[in-house]
């Protein structure tokens, strides 16, 4: 039996490398990577927890944390092609008609 | 008597009028804006006759509770009116002469543009007036009291694209203002010692404390005497006066004339008890009175305008009215006020006639021979002319002659108040017959005048001057009959309004002072005083006046040079007088310079824009600042926030490591 904070440390360094990546990089295509392992990261735990409580409803969660990334996903993949489209470029700092 | 009287009626109605004209009169045609103002000012009229017929039947003072206005703690102000004889004899004033004046007005004013604002305005002006006379406390009649101020400032700065007629109303508004302080000082006494502001609960509360002498009742007299010589235009503060002719004639005639200007008068005969218990007090309004009388005569003497001489003339005749309320003759400071009403009004209305006829002129230097052109005005105002020099049978000779021998028998200073009153029943006849022979008798200056300013310019042709005078006598006409219907009914009224008070020496009954003894008491006679004293005053006054109609006879008929020569040899004199005494350079000088200088250094400059918009603008540097700051987190850059976010979490998770957050976890 694999204790639970093995787990956990796994789930918290996926989501510290997610954090940096998305903090480090400018590449939109990466930082949207980054995104999915975090949200990774937090099922990770979310299922960890289900088994060790011997509760379904962490799992149901993850489901659900599931189907939102899938749509985030579709969503966010338009966005970066129209994005890409227009400007010819994927890096987020010169996307920046909204700020002052 | 039974059922009410409907007093309400009586201001309200001109009120309405004043709302329709005033709101849609802009789009209504002429002849029923004149109609709505017309009917409006003679509904009230009818009323006050009928009243006046029934008045034998009604017990006075009549007192109409209309409604409570304020209401707090033991204090309580309502809207009263009140119905008793001086009332009455006010209503009768204002809403006869006001009447008359509104008849002319449609003549007058028939080719003025803001017709409709016009007879708005003087509604308006009714309104208040009749409030301000029916008013049974201090509070409404205050009311009143400022309403005609605006009434007058509104009517005063009518041709209101003219610079000067906008500041002569400003300088009305302002200077009333300064009696008004004095007014409201006064309410604000009478609600400390009194606790109310009832005419009759005050009354009442005075005559049962036969001790209360001075003290507090003469301070809120002197208060009141300040607010009626801004209201009445008395010294010190008659200076708005002659500058409110700026305003169209008939506005002079009701407003500055008649009836508003008489309110002081008014007010100081209503506050009378006040005052009989206060010597200093009434010996302030005797003295007030008597020196404005004689210096406004003096300055009257030398005005080259029309209306100015008439406006000068008025602040004359208020001073005699006060000088009769002073020496607690209140019923003849009434009476004057009755026939001033009279002679005053018709004497404006006509000078407006003339104006009229002379499209527009009021120099009395180019007028001059209209006898014959402009005959009715002509007759009418030597009514006028007569009755206010104090002739008899004509209305100002009782009056006045109530006056000056109630001053003469007055025991505090009589003798020298009646002596100011009799020169200045000779200065009064001799601006008064200037003013006659300059504008009616003698050739017309007007056609030289004409010549020499237009000339040859207008008619190049060799026979231009006949061109000229042919064409400048066609212009001189007579007024239309509604402007001369009410010249001739003032006119009757000036030669035999005086009747009303036939003082009993003269085999009269003093009906005006009999009729006036409920509200006023009854008209002083100390013993040993023989009916032939009155006589001989009367005869002295009579004198006095014939002299100075010989003086102007003999200065600008037979000598007519001898005025110009005059003016030059006391010339120091002469410029004194035509400059008014300098009264308004100094006022100038003094207070208004000063207090501009104040407010624009002071005031403006240093508390103003230095301390509160300095405060303010500080306020806003400060929030700037800060702003200026906490902008710095708001770089705009996203991973900037998340890397906040990632910290923060840190920050949290740090804590919890710590135990700083052991209450919060479930045991």
């Amino acid at each position: 039996m694999v204790p639970i904070y093995y787990y956990l440390i796994l789930s918290a360094i996926l989501f510290s490398i997610g954090v940096g990546a998305f903090l480090i990089k400018r590449n939109i295509i990466t930082i949207f990577m980054s995104i999915e392992l975090m949200l990774n990261a937090v099922n990770l735990s979310f299922v960890a927890f289900a088994h060790h409580w011997h509760q379904v409803s962490g799992q149901i969660f993850v489901f659900f944390v599931m189907v939102v990334a899938a749509a985030e996903a579709a969503v966010g993949l338009a966005i970066i092609i129209a994005i890409f489209r227009t400007r010819a470029t994927l890096n987020v700092d010169s996307v920046d008609l909204m700020k002052l | 008597m039974t059922g009410s009287l409907n007093l309400w009626l009586i201001p309200l109605v001109p009120f309405a009028g004043f709302l329709v004209n005033g709101l849609v009169g802009r789009k209504l045609p002429k002849v029923l804006v004149s109609a709505i103002a017309l009917i409006c000012t003679l509904i009230p009229f009818l009323q006050v006759a009928k009243i006046w017929f029934q008045l034998s039947s009604i017990t006075t003072p009549y007192i109409e509770h209309l409604g409570t206005w304020i209401w707090t703690g033991a204090f309580h102000a309502d809207f009263d009116l009140q119905l008793d004889q001086l009332t009455m004899v006010m209503l009768l004033i204002v809403t006869g002469v006001g009447f008359l004046i509104h008849i002319y007005s449609v003549g007058y004013m028939a080719h003025e543009e803001g017709y409709w604002r016009f007879f708005a305005y003087l509604n308006l002006f009714m309104f208040f007036m009749l409030t301000l006379v029916l008013s049974e406390n201090f509070l409404l009649m205050f009311v009143g009291w400022e309403g005609v101020g605006l009434a007058s400032y509104l009517l005063i700065g009518f041709y209101l694209l003219k610079d000067s007629a906008a500041r002569a109303g400003i300088k009305a508004f302002v200077v009333n203002r300064i009696g008004d302080f004095g007014f409201l000082v006064a309410l604000f006494l009478l609600i400390a010692h009194f606790g109310t502001l009832s005419f009759n609960e005050i009354f009442t509360r005075i005559a049962q404390h036969p001790a209360w002498q001075g003290g507090i009742l003469t301070a809120i007299a002197l208060f009141l005497v300040l607010g009626a010589t801004g209201k009445s235009a008395q010294i010190p503060l008659y200076v708005w006066l002659p500058d409110a002719m700026e305003g169209p004639t008939p506005v002079s005639a009701l407003i500055h004339a008649a009836t508003m200007v008489t309110a002081g008068v008014y007010m100081v005969a209503r506050t009378h008890p006040i005052f009989e218990r206060s010597p200093l007090a009434l010996s302030v309004v005797a003295f007030i009175g008597a020196i404005t009388c004689f210096f406004a005569a003096t300055m009257g003497l030398v005005q080259t305008d029309i209306k100015r001489v008439l406006a000068y003339s008025t602040v004359s005749q208020l001073g005699y009215m006060f000088l009769g309320c002073g020496v607690a003759a209140y019923s003849a400071g009434i009476f004057h006020l009755v026939t001033h009403a009279f002679f005053k009004a018709l004497l404006f209305l006509a000078a407006g006639s003339v104006i009229h006829a002379l499209g527009g002129e009021q120099d009395m230097r180019v007028m001059g021979g209209l006898r014959k052109k402009i005959p009715i005005t002509f007759w009418t105002m030597t009514m006028a002319v007569f009755a206010i020099c104090g002739f008899p049978p004509f209305a100002g000779f009782f009056s006045k002659d109530e006056i000056l021998y109630q001053a003469f028998i007055w025991p505090h200073g009589g003798k020298i108040l009646w002596f100011i009153g009799w020169v200045t029943a000779g200065l009064t006849s001799f601006y008064m017959f200037r003013l006659w022979y300059l504008t009616f008798l003698g050739e017309s200056r007007a056609q030289t005048h004409e010549l020499e300013k237009q000339g040859a310019v207008v008619h190049a042709r060799s026979d231009s001057k006949l061109v000229i005078e042919a064409e400048h006598t066609h212009a001189v006409h007579e007024s239309p009959w509604i402007m001369l219907g009410p010249l001739v009914i003032l006119g009757t009224l000036s030669v035999i309004g005086g009747f009303i008070g036939v003082p009993e020496a003269m085999w009269g009954h003093d009906e005006l002072g009999h009729f006036l003894e409920p509200v006023l008491g009854s008209v002083p006679h100390p013993p040993g005083v023989s009916s032939g004293l009155e006589w001989v005053l009367s005869g002295a006054a009579v004198a006095i006046g014939l002299l100075g109609l010989l003086v102007v006879h003999f200065m600008y008929k037979v000598k007519p040079e001898l005025p110009a020569k005059l003016a030059t040899q006391l010339h120091g004199l002469y410029a004194l007088l035509l400059n008014k005494y300098w009264i308004d350079q100094l006022y100038g000088a003094v207070i208004v310079t000063p207090l501009l200088l104040f407010s624009r250094y002071i005031l403006k400059a240093l508390i103003d824009r230095g301390i509160i918009d300095g405060a303010g603008f500080a306020a806003g540097a400060t929030a700037q600042g800060f702003g200026a700051i906490a902008q710095r987190i708001q770089s705009g850059n996203i991973r900037s926030y998340a890397g906040w976010l990632a910290v923060g979490a840190a920050v949290l998770l740090i804590a919890v490591y710590f135990g700083f957050t052991a209450h919060f976890l479930p045991q």
